[in-house]
């Protein structure tokens, strides 16, 4: 196999500027938001006593979860040793790192006291999943940087395969703990499964790898680097196969509750009569983020065609942000049952369906995560040898009859 | 206007330790001349001031629906009185902070009415307390579930886990708060069972309104004691933890519906 | 390297100097204690609580909330109730209140008043009665 080259983004035209400024804009109102949410108060979002997590949330858990989906390229080179994916991995790495901190700036960033992180960090209630994740986000940060090291030093080259082992137990482990964060609520019906767990841990695969396909084919068709079919039709397949197992876990966790005959309101809310919620569940999540991408992504023929493939990664995408909007914001706007077997009624919205209207602020602070993350991609990749020079048929794979 | 303090400075030089201490008596005097019903109790459960609580003792509420008046809200008006909350605005937001609410419940089969109040239930085993990353929600050694607001960090994670949906987030800047009871913006809250009145041997405000309205509907006490009321009430006759599948062990049970 | 080092310590000497020489007399903050309200002495002596009163206030946050312990000495309540301005009972409001006017000289942000009352309470209630005859004996001092 050719050796490959790695080198930095030397494009420093126009376009690349454009695109670093209107990336850096998003991330400027982002960052504007959260200081008028700060000063203000969370008066100013569509946010209440009922539906507590709102749009930074759907942005953040996202962009987490999607996190460490997106170092699959690299665990399938390091752990599975798939030569053809190796090339891939130092963007992987970088991804992976650079969605994190885009989701952990809005989750801070959305807190009621943000100017107290620093006692999130040194008070540590060992029982909270929430300060397990404080533990496991650092561990991945960490990880994930030597990970990186030892790929793109070639005297740490040895370590390559240890450090890629250690990174991809460690971002199992870590969307298991986001799935926790919900699968560990008792008082709520959606969430109190264990189910979650593992749910995240494949919905993190879909949105993962969704966001690195278009990453790296916005990277390389903007670069005019070659970028072979080879690649994409690989990845494009795995890709499919994800969002089928997202659809698998989605159909048994609605099963086993349509089941219950405890949680059929809830399951009538979601599925029938939810409104918002309905239409997102099954057009946004299912048709969109689901079927439709999945019909793309598992045809040779139109997974050939990159508009299709890139429209088909655009839509897990947003499949991906209306399941998370079903799964936390529906999943509040159903009443808790206080006292099963009575209809209930007060001034604090029981027994009633709880209203949410994500304002402005709060929605631009979640897209200023996006805007973040995909900011400190391109400065990475400009400053840094994230790159294959080729990613042609060829260079990645001699083999591969094109 | 402040005549205390002047009261022992002329008495003496030396004056903190002193003058302290005589407010400090004179406030229960006065306390004592003002309630009388009320400090009587409290004598009999006050504990030292400079004594922590113990486990020894657990507060906890009966509430009997039966006796709850349809239509009456004085505990609602009481608590938030006493603790600086600004009454639910009308129509009611979803970002009004309620400490106290009253639920309005009908039967489901029968069409049977009831009405009781639910606040934090003050569970032996809080989820609030289980998920809060910094320890910020915290139960105190004699059961009472509280927020400590100055480790708060508002990520509203207790309230994603509360089964009883007993606690609020401020969602605005407040001024003017209660001496008694700190609260502020960007920090999630709750009953606190009147803990600053239950410390100095009274008992919570929505107890006392209720007592006053003469319904007699909330019962306080120590659940710990066996010859306590309440405990007493427990032991002998039928009532309901809300949630008891969930095996928290709540605080706060009720009778009667 | 040497030159910039001995410049920019040369410049902050200046600029002290300055400070300290043409503005002398407004240096410091000004820090209003009405004695009428707050007697002679603090709980403590002033330099120790000048340097200790935030260990203090944090040792006892910690005794009130967790353990229920209420004792008045060192108790912010204690604090607010002779240190208020005898104006408006306050202690933050203008650089002239107690807490703000510190803190602003020292930039050292306040976090206490977003939560806690930053009035007095009105003592009518709690101590009218032993007191109204003393009093008159107070302002004669």
């Amino acid at each position: 196999m050719a050796s490959i080259t790695f080198s930095e983004l030397k494009d420093t035209s126009s376009r690349y500027w454009f695109l670093a400024g209107l990336i850096g804009l998003f991330a400027a109102l982002g960052l504007g938001s959260a200081y008028y949410m700060e000063h203000h108060g969370h008066i100013v979002t569509g946010m209440n006593n009922s539906i507590v997590w709102g749009m930074p949330h759907v942005f953040a858990v996202f962009l987490i979860v999607a996190a460490s989906g997106a170092l699959n390229a690299a665990s399938i080179a390091s752990v599975f040793g798939k030569m053809v994916y190796k090339p891939l991995a130092p963007l992987s790495g970088l991804l992976a790192i650079a969605l994190l901190a885009g989701g952990l700036t809005v989750l801070m960033l959305d807190l009621g006291r943000p100017d107290r992180l620093i006692v999130a960090m040194t008070y540590l209630n060992l029982k909270s999943v929430f300060a397990w994740n404080v533990v496991l986000y650092t561990g991945f940060f960490t990880f994930v940087a030597v990970y990186l090291w030892t790929m793109m030093d070639k005297t740490m080259g040895a370590y390559t395969k240890a450090a890629g082992m250690a990174a991809f137990i460690w971002r199992l482990v870590l969307t298991t703990g986001t799935g926790s964060i919900f699968g560990f609520l008792v008082a709520r019906d959606p969430y109190s499964t264990s189910l979650l767990a593992p749910m995240f841990i494949i919905m993190s695969f879909a949105y993962g790898m969704a966001l690195y396909l278009l990453v790296l084919m916005a990277i390389y068709t903007g670069s005019g680097r070659p970028l072979g079919d080879a690649i994409l039709q690989r990845l494009g397949r795995l890709l499919g196969v994800f969002v089928a197992a997202v659809l698998y876990f989605v159909f048994v966790y609605h099963l086993t509750n349509l089941y219950f005959t405890k949680q059929h309101a809830i399951e009538k809310f979601i599925l029938m009569d939810g409104g918002i919620y309905t239409t997102m569940f099954w057009v946004g999540q299912i048709f969109i983020g689901g079927v439709l991408p999945l019909v793309i992504l598992l045809n040779a023929k139109l997974r050939a065609s990159r508009t299709l493939l890139v429209a088909a990664c655009l839509m897990v995408v947003a499949g991906g942000l209306a399941q998370m909007y079903v799964t936390i914001i529906g999943g509040q706007a159903f009443p808790l049952n206080i006292f099963p077997g009575w209809q209930q009624s007060s001034s604090f919205f029981d027994g009633a369906i709880h209203h949410y209207a994500p304002s402005l602020p709060e929605t631009l602070l979640g897209l200023g995560g996006l805007a973040i993350a995909l900011l400190i991609v391109t400065f990475g990749v400009k400053v840094l040898r994230f790159l294959p020079a080729s990613l042609a048929d060829a260079d990645v794979d001699p083999h591969t009859k094109a | 206007m402040n005549q205390p303090q002047n009261t022992e400075n002329q008495a003496a030089q030396t004056v903190d330790e002193h003058r302290r201490n005589f407010i400090g008596t004179s406030a229960a005097l006065a306390g004592l001349t003002i309630a009388p019903g009320v400090m009587v109790y409290g004598i009999a459960h006050s504990k030292p001031e400079q004594e922590a609580v113990t486990n020894k003792v657990r507060w906890g509420m009966l509430i009997d629906s039966s006796k709850c008046a349809d239509g009456c809200t004085d505990c609602v008006s009481a608590c938030f009185t006493e603790n600086g909350v600004s009454l639910p605005s009308t129509p009611p937001k979803e970002t009004d902070s309620q400490w106290i609410r009253k639920v309005e419940l009908k039967d489901m089969r029968t069409g049977r009415e009831q009405s009781l109040p639910v606040m934090c239930q003050h569970c032996e085993e809080p989820p609030c307390v289980d998920v809060c990353p910094t320890g910020a929600s915290f139960k105190r050694a004699d059961g009472i579930v509280l927020v400590d607001r100055h480790i708060c960090i508002g990520c509203r994670y207790c309230m994603m886990a509360c089964p009883y949906k007993a606690r609020s987030f401020v969602h605005e800047e407040l001024t003017d708060q209660s001496p008694d009871v700190p609260r502020g913006k960007g920090c999630v809250e709750s009953c606190t069972m009147c803990v600053h009145r239950v410390d100095r041997g009274e008992k919570p405000a929505c107890v006392e309104a209720c007592t006053k309205a003469g319904h007699e509907a909330i019962l306080f006490g120590d659940l710990n004691d066996p010859n306590s009321e309440i405990a007493k009430r427990i032991a002998s006759k039928a009532t309901v933890q809300l949630r008891a599948d969930l095996a928290l062990n709540p605080g706060v049970r009720y009778e009667g519906f | 390297m040497w030159k910039w080092t001995v410049g920019i310590i040369a410049v902050l000497c200046l600029s002290i100097a300055y400070a300290t020489s043409s503005s002398a007399p407004s240096v410091g903050p000004k820090i209003v204690i009405d004695k009428s309200r707050a007697g002679d002495r603090c709980v403590e002596d002033e330099d120790f609580m000048r340097r200790n009163h935030m260990k203090l206030l944090m040792h006892q946050r910690d005794e009130t909330m967790h353990k229920g312990i209420r004792t008045e000495k060192y108790s912010l309540k204690n604090c607010i109730s002779c240190h208020a301005s005898t104006k408006d009972d306050r202690v933050i409001g203008s650089d002239e209140h107690f807490c703000q006017g510190c803190h602003t000289y020292a930039s050292v942000k306040l976090d206490c008043w977003e939560c806690h009352a930053n009035k007095a309470r009105p003592k009518a209630a709690t101590a009218t009665l032993p007191a109204a005859t003393e009093s008159v004996a107070g302002e004669k001092k």
